[in-house]
């Protein structure tokens, strides 16, 4: 909507003054995230900017709050535990998320809404509530403090979202394309694997980046169901917070936001493979 | 008419079973095959999320610790007439001190103690002292020396709430959950003004939660408009900006706002430098209700703008310049054409956000002090410190409800098959 050349003053004051608003907005929103990148070179051990770093003087900024991650076995083991959990938590989920979606998406599929609810609960409800009440069951039959209980219950918590992405895709599915492989001669699997899969793989592409990073942010379950050895990169910021506030923190979190970068470009190029792949043009 | 109905040509298939029936069969293989897709996740999420809540719900009214532990004493106090202001009898003297030096000798009288504490205080200490006196009493009269050994033995009150919390099922922890207790002779009273903090507490969250979901609106509303009319590869290039935060990690985004609020942080050395804020004033932000409202709002933003932005993206821009053409200045044209459409959207991303925003944990625990706090702060710090797991899943199981009904809201507005990611 550019202001067009018969706009008034006020409409012209009005035009640019919104602007202002939303690019203020814009700052208020993406500021946070680019203030730590550089907070995390900082020289001394503190969350604020020195005035060596405001004069651009080398010696205010330093990697060591990097080399401390890379080297502290604290936070080696958090990386590790993070991608050990959300990496089973993130195939678990997808495998049963994709196939409840399948069901789900069939036309015959009785009580479909009541299902539907119950699939996505795990989502809708707060994670402190779903964290105590695994953490009393969990308790009572051992799996507790382990990590297949924080796996479990992260794939619990990972499976909305790929029952709702693959959902989506499936939405625009023709199935008379099953049955032409059908016809054809396949067999059921094959037409999964050649047919079907094919065309939802964006769907479950996104709902397994969802379902990681649920896992990979998640901490309030950790908190609960697990224990020190359990301890995942959220765990190690959360009572790093708490404890002793050091830059390594906003080092870690530097990463985690080049990670998080990756994972928008990869979600963004999906959906819109996928809307060219179903015939909606973005343009 | 009846005739033809009754006529004995019933269509069949090749096999000689009657197609109506034929039908019916394939479409019952059908539903059961459809079922058996979502089978393994459903058992999955039943163990691993939707037993667990029910053990929570059973945990909100479980009550079996007092019977179990004082199993003589219990059973007798049930024919005790507690309304006629008379001690127990001998018999349960006697109980009392064979369970209590049974209890401790397996270290389950303390549990008793802190459990009828929460009732009412002062019971844990009478737990704690009388096992030890109990030693010497190995004869009757029993009544006489349990009292000598602690005068609260002879406290009738004491004796009705053994009695009332003997019971396997309490509805205590919800009642203390909405600052009521059960007083002595088992009617609903208030807690005393120094122990009333839940309610408040429920009303802080719920208003903390409108006022970022406020807040969210007022912030996502001009953003989603203006990604709505760009055109689409600069709205692209804009959206990445709402993106980023959304794919961020939590704890990232409120590590973030720590260094900007804090003390010694951007704000404050900034307005320092500038000369606004003396250097021995600085402003304190964090730790409080504006750390908890500012980065809440900052982290739930994006959930406002996605719903709003894909409602304001079906709206035809030739509305308004129909209404402006009809002679509506801009101001009227917007707010009578163009915002009663956004109407689903701003239901839909009010009520998201206020739903996550109820039940939030992690930013008020880092960044809201001790007034800045939610109803989830105080259900972890029942959960892992104070270890009242009763009164933790009866606050959970309130605000689990209050969820759900905002979940049907939800469904009723915009529907769960709605909902989209991304």
């Amino acid at each position: 909507m550019a202001l067009p050349a018969y706009a008034s003053p006020l409409e012209r004051v009005w035009y640019y003054s919104f602007r202002t608003i939303c690019g203020l907005i814009f700052f208020f929103l993406i500021a946070p995230i680019v203030i730590i990148i550089p907070l995390s070179f900082n020289a001394v051990p503190f969350f604020t900017f020195t005035p060596e770093m405001l004069s651009l003087d080398p010696a205010g900024y330093s990697l060591k709050w990097y080399e401390d991650f890379f080297t502290n076995l604290n936070w080696q083991g958090a990386v590790r535990n993070s991608v050990i959990i959300a990496f089973f938590a993130t195939i678990l989920s997808t495998a049963l998320g994709t196939v409840a979606a399948l069901g789900l998406s069939r036309p015959d599929m009785p009580f479909k809404t009541t299902i539907m609810a119950l699939l996505i609960s795990p989502m809708i409800v707060p994670l402190i509530i779903s964290a105590a009440g695994m953490y009393f069951f969990y308790t009572s039959i051992g799996l507790a403090s382990t990590h297949l209980g924080v796996i479990l219950a992260h794939t619990a918590l990972g499976t909305p979202f790929v029952v709702i992405t693959v959902t989506a895709t499936l939405v625009g599915f023709d199935n008379s394309l099953v049955r032409a492989g059908l016809m054809c001669g396949a067999t059921p699997q094959r037409v999964f694997f050649k047919v079907i899969m094919p065309l939802i793989l964006p769907g479950v592409i996104s709902g397994a980046l969802f379902a990681f990073v649920t896992s990979f942010d998640e901490v309030v379950v950790v908190l609960l169901v697990g224990s020190f050895e359990q301890r995942t990169i959220p765990w190690q910021m959360f009572s790093g917070i708490r404890e002793q506030i050091s830059p390594t923190i906003l080092a870690v979190a530097t990463l985690l936001v080049s990670v998080s970068i990756c994972l928008l470009i990869s979600v963004e190029w999906l959906r819109r493979r996928g809307e060219r792949l179903r015939g909606i043009t973005a343009t | 008419m009846a005739s033809v109905t009754a006529a004995p040509e019933v269509m069949v298939t090749a096999d000689g079973t009657p197609l109506k029936v034929s039908l019916h069969r394939a479409l019952r293989r059908n539903k059961i095959r459809a079922f058996l897709l979502v089978l393994p996740l459903l058992a999955f999420l039943g163990f691993t999320f939707l037993w667990p809540i029910g053990v929570m719900m059973f945990r909100s009214v479980e009550n079996s610790l007092v019977s179990t532990v004082m199993y003589r004493t219990v059973p007798l106090l049930a024919q005790w007439d507690e309304t006629t202001g008379d001690l127990p009898d001998e018999a349960v003297f006697e109980a009392l001190v064979q369970d209590v030096t049974e209890g401790f000798k397996n270290r389950t009288i303390g549990k008793v103690g802190t459990r009828l504490n929460y009732e009412e205080p002062g019971m844990s200490s009478i737990f704690r002292t009388s096992p030890k006196k109990f030693k010497k009493i190995t004869e009757g009269p029993y009544k006489e020396k349990v009292i000598e050994a602690h005068k609260g033995w002879g406290d009738v009150d004491k004796w009705r709430l053994i009695k009332r919390e003997g019971r396997p099922f309490t509805s205590s922890y919800y009642l203390a959950a909405i600052d009521r207790k059960l007083d002595n002779l088992g009617s609903i009273t208030s807690q005393p003004a120094e122990r009333q903090i839940y309610v408040k507490l429920f009303i802080r969250t719920l208003w903390m939660s409108a006022l970022i979901t406020g807040l969210c609106l007022l912030l996502g509303f001009p953003i989603s408009f203006l990604l709505a009319t760009l055109p689409t590869k600069t709205s692209n290039l804009l959206m990445i900006l709402v993106l980023l935060p959304f794919w961020t990690s939590l704890l990232v985004r409120t590590t973030s706002w720590i260094a900007i609020l804090q003390q010694h942080g951007v704000i404050n050395d900034i307005l320092v430098a500038i000369g606004l804020v003396s250097d021995d004033a600085r402003l304190g932000m964090i730790h409080n209700q504006i750390g908890t409202v500012v980065a809440m709002t900052h982290i739930l933003l994006p959930f406002m703008v996605l719903p709003l932005y894909s409602v304001m993206k079906t709206i035809p821009p030739s509305y308004m310049r129909a209404a402006r053409s009809l002679g509506a200045n801009p101001a009227l044209a917007f707010w009578r054409v163009y915002m009663p459409q956004t109407v689903p959207g701003i239901g839909a991303g009010g009520i998201l956000v206020f739903i996550i925003a109820i039940g939030y944990y992690i930013t008020p625990a880092l960044v809201g002090g001790t007034k800045g706090t939610l109803i989830s702060n105080f259900i972890d710090y029942h959960m892992r410190v104070s270890l009242n797991w009763g009164l933790a899943a009866a606050l959970g199981i309130i605000l689990l409800g209050l969820i759900l009904f905002l979940y049907i809201i939800y469904d009723r507005v915009v529907g769960i098959d709605n909902m989209k990611l991304g």
